[in-house]
């Protein structure tokens, strides 16, 4: 069974994984509209280091987070003069983390799903009186709503699976920082096989119910690139 | 008359538009000419979706870009129609939304349900109201477009090859439908094509355009008839004439229309006398004899002058006459010209073998 301390982790990951998700659309939505419709020669600048997550080992961006974040980092220095202390090792510091760690698996379906949309239909809905803002709203949105589930889902589930960032800059601070993929990490360094077995049955149903969820229900599945 | 100012001027690439032109405030203009010679971007620039570096247009008193003072109406802020080549329906709306899309969001809007019933039946679309644009044909597509845009009420209806997108049939199922728009709307069209049929049919003034130029700009008949104009050597070319009709010969299935001081037999037409007409006369159908011919199954013989003669290097050559105060073109060999010792301000004979009525 699930133990208290198991349970407190999942919540903890649930928190984490919803902010996160919710931060990635905020941020995720006009970095993939820029992207998409931009012809400004920083376009493959942006670009490369938006995707840098996908290819870059998690250690060397969590390494990287830590020494920003540490009482001498850039960001570290302003949080410290603004009071906050340094964000590493804390829940803020994760949800920052998992943001930059996740960024791709939201813009890629994002800018994918806006690069669909033509040109001239834009221009069109500005010719029926539609504002910019409005033409997002009103055409751009409904027109790119499976881009946004699919890169809600991946965003959540890639952040649920971070490991290797969460061990670098937050460590493994119960109801702080301790995710269930620490976790299990903890139960079989234990050798609580057991514990391990409920934490990882768990995160294996949930993973694959979603991903049933997405090429079941979506016309446009992800594609394999954007699932990594 | 008012006329509409538009100057624009736009670099891009390889292409620069640089037109100053006063249009009419009322009827269809027509711009055209061969792809890649600004008719689109010009329009782009009168609606706001093209920003020209230099530009200026004013409609009904309201300045929509004044460059030297920095002055640019956003298109969602401009009183206009806009129908594209292809018909860009938004496809997660009904119909109905679409053609809703619009009026919804207009500050001020003067369309009645009423309004709202003639445009439907205008343009026949009734039927479709409650589908989906992907279950549309193409050309039930383009008309609804065309409808989204004038239920606008705009000051302005700008439509970019609204026919090119469709096969022959399609256009021909389409175009009644512009001709009877066209009588209907009291506001000022501009309409881009590269199709002579269609500038034929539609156009009440025409704009030449090639390499972001304008070379030429009038009235239909006096721009379309022009020899030095890419019209006048092509296969099909053909001069339009205005006229009215103004008897008929019920007896030999004919009526008379009158043109300025001379007058044409047609195949009868079914319409009240005195409506006015356009008439397409093929330059491959006009004949030329230096004597009016006495005995002849031709029916329309005119007095004309030779004006002009441009020789091709295939044997042919195009003579452009005046027959009183119209202007015809005609297709013959350069044989036959040098036999009848065609000059200039030579009177001569036409003789028009056939003749076919646009709208």
């Amino acid at each position: 069974m699930l133990s208290p301390a198991d349970l407190d982790t999942l919540w903890l990951t649930f928190k984490v994984a919803s902010l996160s998700t919710f931060l990635l659309l905020l941020i995720g939505t006009p970095v993939a509209w820029w992207l998409a419709r931009t012809q400004s020669p920083a376009k493959g600048f942006i670009n490369a280091l938006v995707s840098l997550p996908l290819v870059l080992p998690p250690t060397v961006l969590g390494f990287y987070l830590l020494i920003l974040m540490g009482p001498n980092g850039a960001l570290g220095k302003i949080t410290n003069t603004l009071g906050l202390g340094t964000l590493s090792f804390t829940f803020a510091g994760l949800v920052i983390a998992s943001v930059l760690y996740s960024l791709p698996f939201v813009v890629q379906p994002l800018q994918t799903a806006f690069n669909g949309i033509a040109q001239q239909t834009i221009e069109a809905a500005a010719t029926l009186r539609a504002s910019p803002l409005n033409t997002f709203l009103s055409v751009v949105l409904p027109l790119s709503k499976s881009g946004f589930l699919t890169a809600g889902i991946l965003g959540f589930t890639h952040t649920v699976g971070e490991f290797g960032v969460v061990l670098m800059i937050g460590g493994n601070i119960p109801d702080k920082t301790r995710v269930v993929s620490v976790q299990i990490y903890n139960h079989v360094e234990a050798l609580e096989y057991t514990q391990a077995h409920w934490l990882a049955g768990c995160l294996l149903a949930f993973s694959f119910s979603v991903l049933l969820v997405l090429y079941t229900v979506l016309k446009t599945p992800p594609q394999v690139q954007q699932l990594k | 008359m008012p006329t509409l100012p538009a100057r624009f001027k736009l670099a891009f690439e390889n292409f620069a538009l640089d037109v100053d032109l006063q249009l009419p405030s009322t009827g269809v203009t027509v711009l055209f000419g061969p792809s890649g010679s600004g008719k689109t971007t010009l329009l782009r620039c009168i609606a706001g979706l093209e920003k020209a570096p230099v530009g200026y247009f004013e409609i009904k008193g309201q300045c929509w870009q004044d460059s030297t003072k920095k002055h640019f109406i956003p298109t969602h802020q401009r009183n206009l129609g806009y129908v594209f080549q292809e018909a860009n329906l938004f496809p997660h709306l009904s119909v109905m939304g679409n053609l809703q899309f619009g009026v919804k969001r207009q500050t001020y809007s003067t369309v009645n349900s009423s309004d709202f019933q003639e445009i439907i039946d205008l343009l026949g679309i009734e039927h479709l109201l409650n589908r989906k644009p992907d279950r549309l044909s193409g050309g039930e597509k383009q008309r609804v477009v065309i409808a989204r845009a004038i239920l606008l009420k705009p000051d302005l209806l700008l439509m970019d090859e609204p026919l090119a997108a469709l096969d022959q049939q399609r256009k021909q199922e389409i175009l009644p439908f512009l001709i009877r728009l066209h009588q209907h709307l009291s506001i000022p069209v501009i309409y881009v094509t590269h199709s002579q049929a269609e500038v034929a049919q539609l156009a009440d003034t025409l704009v030449v355009m090639q390499a972001g130029k304008v070379v030429a700009h009038g009235n239909l008949t006096d721009t379309f008839n022009r020899i030095d104009l890419p019209f006048a050597q092509d296969k099909g070319a053909s001069s339009v004439w205005q006229g009215t009709l103004s008897s008929h010969e019920t007896n030999y299935h004919l009526s008379c229309v009158a043109i300025n001081d001379n007058a044409l037999s047609l195949p009868l037409i079914t319409a009240p006398i005195g409506t006015n007409l356009r008439i397409q006369i093929y330059a491959r159908d006009v004949s030329i004899t230096l004597a009016a011919p006495a005995a002849t199954s031709i029916l329309n013989i005119l007095p004309a002058v030779v004006k002009e003669i441009k020789a091709d290097n295939k044997g042919q050559c195009t003579v452009f006459l005046k027959v009183g105060q119209q202007t015809l073109l005609a297709h013959i060999t350069q044989k036959s010209a040098q036999l009848l010792n065609l000059r200039p301000e030579l009177a001569v004979y036409v003789q028009i073998k056939g003749t076919s009525l646009l709208g």
